[in-house]
């Protein structure tokens, strides 16, 4: 990943397996989060690529430029048919359909391209075209993220924030929402009781109503895992869980990570600068610096490692 | 639910507890009642001195008619700028859509004559095809900038209509537009009680939609765009299509406000749908407060009667009794100048409207509410320990 001139990420390749917990550490500005913001969709890399389950899901765009074709093939097609189709009938109601329908055809295939269904991907896919996809493909895609500084959505209640954690796995349109269908209700109910046995989980019970602002910074931080876990991801990306908490709070959310991954077979990607957390519940730590991948293994050989020490308390006096 | 609660918890001392309750829970009747309840007191209300004194009663309810009109295009903005955060200043552009379609629709110009009833449906679902078209380009835009490109569109929409002479007859208007009618009753141009019904019945409809909306997965989308839109994005909500379902809404509302216009005047004309409306509009959400759906209504309501009914009434008031220096200002004139007075001192002494939302009011309240709020000292946290 580069910005202009500054390569913040280089060539640093991670595999994560199902189940498992990796931890990424390294010092300030080393492109951890960088490498997050990679994963989760944000933003797109100059090069390289990631996989989620065997699908590409971000890279680099490829043969971009046929895209606009895809935007106004249709309606150049209709355009010419409806243009043939004049010439023979020469009727005003012909010249009036057909300029409708080429109007129509363009401006669905730009709504698709701005709306990008799934539909659409598989479209450009079988042109051989990639686009990476947005964050909000990520989550579908099953990946749930925190962020380093806190994000939640300030002004709503604890279980709001969950319940929105909840939108891609729920279905009610607005139509139902209008009718307040049986079908609404029923979903509403539920999501409400698995929102709530969520932030059980994370050890909010019964702060449901509180608003997120309201939250001591603690539990702010969980409440962002419940977020993210309410999408039910497959990997899970912990930007920085316990900064800010104290030894007591860390320890509970370190127990509470481990089971997560006991319980859900989550897999799960750490950043984190609490040393005993890394090194307590990871299985495999990679360690960057200056956006090079300096050292990989697990804990006990990443300790022992004498660039990981050397870039932690600086190389011995010469 | 639980938009309700909070509201009642945080500013309505003075409505009993099981009240409340049961307004949280049934909801949709609860609108019912009350709507019910001011459609037969408002006539009522006007019979009584001072309303009386000011005009006959059918004067007042032809302008509670009117005024249910803005009290829509409250509702409807209400979902763009209160729900999904997206500030829109060209909102008129979609009423005169959809009354411009209503007046395709029925009237000798056209030579078509679609019954008022399904025309409210096309007037709106006309509306909602430009909301998308407006929304989709200004996507990536936020604030300010939004703010522009709105205006530009709300300027653009009546000056189409007023320079396309041959499709719509420019700066006259389409007259003549027909009536709507019910079982055979054409709806009679001198008498206003059925277009008050009407207008009851669709604004009834309205909120009802509007409240349940609010608290689906949809208005928490909103919600959460509003928030943080990156965020939002980072939990699974597309919002392109979120934000497109916001404009296409609150486009759709303006529609329905527009056919029921273009019906009850029997004419429409660019000149009606300048940026006054918007702006009108836009300041009746703002008073009203913002993201609160009784509170937009009210506002617009009370609003839209000071400024049609009472500010002219006051001339004449002011001259029978002689009073000096008064009797001599057209209050009418000075409208922009009220509004604009009403709003600075609204901003300076309540920020989130005469009847906020519990969300809106922590938001501008922060301070105050960090202080009170348990364990809100903790929220700062030093800068050195997140890298």
């Amino acid at each position: 990943m580069r910005f202009g001139g500054l390569v913040a990420v280089n060539r640093v390749n991670l595999e994560i397996p199902a189940g498992a917990i990796i931890s990424l550490i390294g010092p300030n500005g080393a492109g951890k989060t960088t490498l997050f913001n990679v994963i989760a969709g944000i933003i797109e890399p100059t090069s390289g690529a990631i996989d989620l389950r065997g699908r590409r899901m971000v890279a680099p765009a490829a043969r971009s430029y046929l895209e606009p074709v895809i935007w106004v093939a249709p309606a150049v097609v209709m355009g010419i048919l409806g243009f043939i189709a004049v010439q023979a009938t020469g009727s005003q109601a012909v010249i009036a359909i057909s300029l409708l329908a080429t109007i129509a055809l363009l401006v669905t295939t730009l709504l698709a391209a701005i709306i990008r269904p799934r539909w659409y991907y598989r479209l450009l896919d079988r042109f051989g075209i990639f686009r990476s996809a947005r964050p909000s493909d990520m989550v579908h895609a099953g990946i749930g993220r925190t962020f380093q500084n806190i994000r939640l959505f300030q002004n709503m209640t604890a279980i709001e924030n969950v319940l929105v954690g909840m939108h891609i796995n729920l279905s009610s349109t607005p139509v139902d929402a209008f009718f307040s269908t049986p079908r609404q209700r029923r979903e509403e109910a539920s999501a409400r009781v698995q929102a709530r046995s969520l932030l059980e989980l994370v050890g909010l019970a019964g702060r449901d109503d509180e608003v997120a602002r309201n939250l001591p910074y603690g539990d702010q931080r969980r409440l962002e895992v419940a977020r993210a876990l309410a999408s039910k991801p497959a990997l899970l990306l912990l930007d920085e869980p316990t900064a800010g908490m104290n030894p007591r709070e860390t320890s509970e959310l370190t127990q509470l990570i481990d089971r997560l991954r006991r319980d859900l077979g989550l897999a799960i990607l750490l950043i984190e600068h609490d040393m005993r957390v890394v090194m307590g519940i990871s299985d495999r730590i990679t360690v960057l610096d200056h956006g090079e991948r300096i050292a990989e293994g697990t804990p006990e050989e990443v300790r022992s490692n004498p660039r990981v020490i050397e870039a932690y308390l600086g190389s011995p006096a010469a | 639910m639980s938009g309700m609660a909070h509201a009642s918890r945080g500013g309505r001392g003075w409505v009993p507890e099981g009240l409340t309750t049961f307004a949280g829970q049934h909801r949709s009747i609860s609108i019912i009642v009350a709507m019910t309840l001011v459609t037969i007191l408002l006539p009522v209300v006007v019979l009584v001195p001072p309303f009386s004194t000011f005009s006959r009663q059918q004067v007042w309810v032809d302008g509670f008619a009117i005024s249910g009109v803005f009290v829509l295009l409250a509702l409807g903005l209400n979902i763009v700028v209160g729900l999904a955060g997206l500030l829109d200043l060209g909102y008129a552009a979609f009423y005169a859509i959809g009354a411009y379609a209503y007046a395709y629709g029925a009237s000798p110009f056209s030579g078509l004559h679609i019954p008022f009833w399904p025309m409210l449906l096309v007037g709106a679902m006309v509306a909602a095809v430009f909301g998308v078209l407006l929304g989709a380009p200004t996507l990536r835009l936020r604030g300010d900038y939004l703010a522009i490109v709105t205006l530009g569109f709300g300027e653009i929409v009546p000056i189409v209509f007023k320079n396309s002479d041959t499709y719509t007859n420019g700066t006259n208007g389409i007259g003549g537009v027909y009536k709507p009618e019910l079982f055979g009753f054409v709806f009679p141009l001198t008498d206003p009680w059925p277009f008050y019904i009407t207008m009851a019945v669709i604004v009834t409809l309205v909120m009802i939609f509007v409240y349940r909306l609010q608290d689906s997965r949809l208005g928490r989308a909103w919600q959460a765009i509003r928030e943080d839109e990156l965020a939002a994005d980072s939990n699974g909500i597309n919002t392109v299509t979120t934000k497109l379902l916001a404009f296409a809404l609150g486009a759709s509302t303006a529609g329905f406000a527009g056919v029921f216009t273009a019906a009850k005047l029997t004419l429409v004309s660019p000149d009606q749908f300048l940026f006054t409306v918007s702006f009108t509009i836009l300041a009746m959400v703002v008073l009203g407060g913002m993201g609160n759906i009784w509170g937009v209504a009210v506002g617009a309501f009370v609003l839209y009667t000071i400024q049609s009914v009472l500010l002219k009434q006051l001339n004449q008031f002011f001259a029978a009794i002689n009073a000096p220096v008064l009797q001599n200002i057209d209050f009418v004139q000075y409208q922009f100048l009220l509004y604009g007075l009403a709003l600075v001192v609204m901003m300076l002494v309540r920020p989130e409207g005469l009847f906020p939302s519990g969300r809106r009011r922590r938001e501008l309240h922060e301070t105050e509410f960090e202080m009170a709020g348990e364990g809100g000292t903790d929220t700062e946290t030093p800068e050195g320990l997140s890298s």
